[in-house]
């Protein structure tokens, strides 16, 4: 017998789709073909083959060095975030009174959107810079620091709650027989606590490192790249190169199409090492 | 050591975590009614007699910024946005699910795939293409927020809808049930949790985007980071005392968003994670 829910395609299916073409599908692949041509409004459109790509790579002088930003900053933040995150966990949910509102408290930062917490940090950075006769503009390192603060600050919370719920999952029946069985407490966390939430480390990994890659909004309001570029991430030197540089609308688009292979290459390998770490269950 | 001490000492840490996390917001409030000169120099003093301004900052940024307007904006947008994709990505994920299809399989993987694509590799394309099609008003917004939402959005209903049993769902069939009402009155009340969290995690990204609505509608119409964004770029030196008084505001609807669905969301988070 046929499906009978077969027919119902157009009320199910059909508003998602038309949104996913018009949304994602076709300026994905209208993204892809414009980056091999030379262009201002897309309708005028000359093909220029691998020409911005080379322009990107060689004669651009912001991309490699916004890029190597980007990455010296997502390894910084993407360790100091999981470090901290877990070590909360692992203290939440031991039997300190409280437990709750301390969740709730480093949670909410997360809520917050990165415009108003960028210009947040800026006030607070400043403020200290200030007695020194600095702001956070006189030198890429504070720009750097700065970045990196207000990233913990955002994403721990939100981290932790993953790791909570990891290490809630494990049974208990395991931890009391290691206890009876003489385990110390690092060994009980090396031997069958993070073995055991590598689930959560997997997702914890895998969000950090795609949203310190993606991050714009905050890099806007906290620095805009300021001084001369250099606190100037992936994301923000392509928005500049598309709105800002006339007549560079092509390298934008193929310094777009560099970054998504990039950010969908370190995404993959780091889902399929993490997850063959975990443990079967 | 003794485990009592320990927990002691955690307790004190986690208080002075506590103060370290509030401590941000604490200074932008207290910054907020401070006069605009005194800000820069000394963020941490409290106000004093002399730089005490009342709510003349939130009256100027109000002002400057539009604020009510950009609110309702942003009511309208993120809550149209979010009932949009609860309704059409469970009715996706839920056909694609239950009909076994090429073309249904290559629909999910180009949905998850999208998931990974960062937004600038999309953003001058989709602005030019919602320019196009019109769709660059508050309403047509709405169907951009379906398209990039329905990514995360169906991948979480399909890995709940495929642990739901085929019985239920014969067996409504059976009792004359045509196929939407199977769906909404047998399938849908078993996806809730999903959907609460669904619409928790699509709730966060909406009301806090930026660049998307920034890019096809900020123009005529600005949202609540529109607003704020354009009080640095509006004119030449910004106004430190409306800035502190338009992060006030801005943050005030998400304090009063989290502590009342605060258990959702914290469910939502964990929930949502365990699925990616």
């Amino acid at each position: 017998m046929k499906n009978p829910i077969k027919r119902y395609f157009p009320i199910f299916v059909m508003p998602t789709l038309l949104a996913f073409a018009v949304a994602f599908l076709i300026p994905f692949v209208l993204g892809f073909i414009l980056s091999f041509t030379e262009f201002r409004t897309v309708s005028d459109a000359t093909f220029v083959g691998l020409e911005n790509y080379i322009i990107a790579l060689r004669d651009d002088s912001t991309f490699l060095p916004s890029l190597w930003f980007t990455v010296k900053f997502a390894v910084v933040s993407v360790i100091t975030i999981n470090v901290i995150a877990f070590l909360l966990a692992l203290m939440l949910t031991r039997t300190v009174p409280g437990t709750s509102l301390f969740r709730t408290v480093f949670f909410m930062p997360n809520l917050i959107g990165g415009i108003v917490l960028g210009y947040i940090w800026q006030v607070i950075i400043n403020g200290v810079l200030y007695n020194f006769n600095y702001s956070i503009t006189s030198n890429a390192n504070f720009g750097f620091w700065g970045l990196i603060i207000l990233m913990n600050w955002q994403m721990i919370g939100y981290m932790m709650i993953i790791y909570i719920a990891g290490i809630q999952n494990i049974p208990t029946d395991i931890l009391e027989a290691a206890r009876v069985d003489g385990a110390g407490a690092l060994t009980i966390l090396r031997k069958i606590t993070i073995p055991s939430v590598m689930p959560s480390i997997t997702i914890c990994l895998f969000l950090t490192i795609t949203n310190s890659f993606k991050l714009f909004d905050q890099n806007l309001a906290l620095t805009a790249g300021a001084p001369a570029n250099k606190t100037q991430m992936v994301a923000l030197d392509i928005y500049n190169t598309f709105y800002s540089r006339t007549g560079f609308e092509g390298v934008g688009q193929a310094k777009a199409v560099i970054f998504f292979i990039i950010v969908a290459i370190i995404a993959l390998a780091q889902l399929k090492f993490t997850r063959g770490k975990e443990v079967e269950s | 050591m003794n485990i009592k001490l320990l927990d002691k000492l955690l307790f004190i840490l986690l208080i002075i975590m506590s103060a370290i996390f509030i401590f941000p917001v604490f200074i932008v409030l207290i910054n907020s009614f401070k006069l605009k000169f005194s800000i820069a120099s000394a963020p941490f003093l409290l106000p004093t007699r002399d730089t005490f301004t009342g709510f003349d900052n939130y009256i100027e940024g109000i002002k400057n910024t539009g604020f009510p307007a950009a609110l309702g904006w942003s009511l309208f947008i993120t809550v149209f946005s979010v009932l949009a994709i609860i309704v059409f990505t469970s009715m996706t994920a839920w056909y694609i699910t239950r009909v076994k299809s090429i073309f249904n399989s290559l629909l999910y993987y180009a949905l998850v795939f999208s998931m990974i694509v960062p937004f600038q590799m999309v953003m001058f394309t989709m602005s030019k293409t919602a320019n196009v099609l019109r769709l660059d008003n508050p309403i047509g917004i709405i169907i951009i927020y379906l398209g990039f939402g329905a990514g995360l959005s169906v991948f979480m209903f399909s890995g709940f809808i495929k642990t739901v049993p085929l019985t239920i769902e014969e067996a409504a069939t059976i009792d004359g049930c045509n196929t939407l009402e199977v769906f909404w009155r047998v399938v849908f009340p078993i996806l809730k949790p999903t959907a609460i969290t669904v619409a928790i995690l699509n709730t966060m990204w909406i009301w806090n985007d930026y660049l998307l609505p920034y890019l096809v509608i900020g123009n005529d119409y600005k949202t609540i980071p529109i607003a704020v964004q354009y009080l640095k770029g509006g004119y030449g030196s910004v106004d430190m005392g409306a800035m502190m008084a338009m992060l006030v505001l801005s943050i005030i609807p998400v304090v009063v968003f989290y502590l009342s669905c605060q258990k959702y969301i914290i469910k939502g988070v964990a929930s949502g994670a365990v699925k990616g």
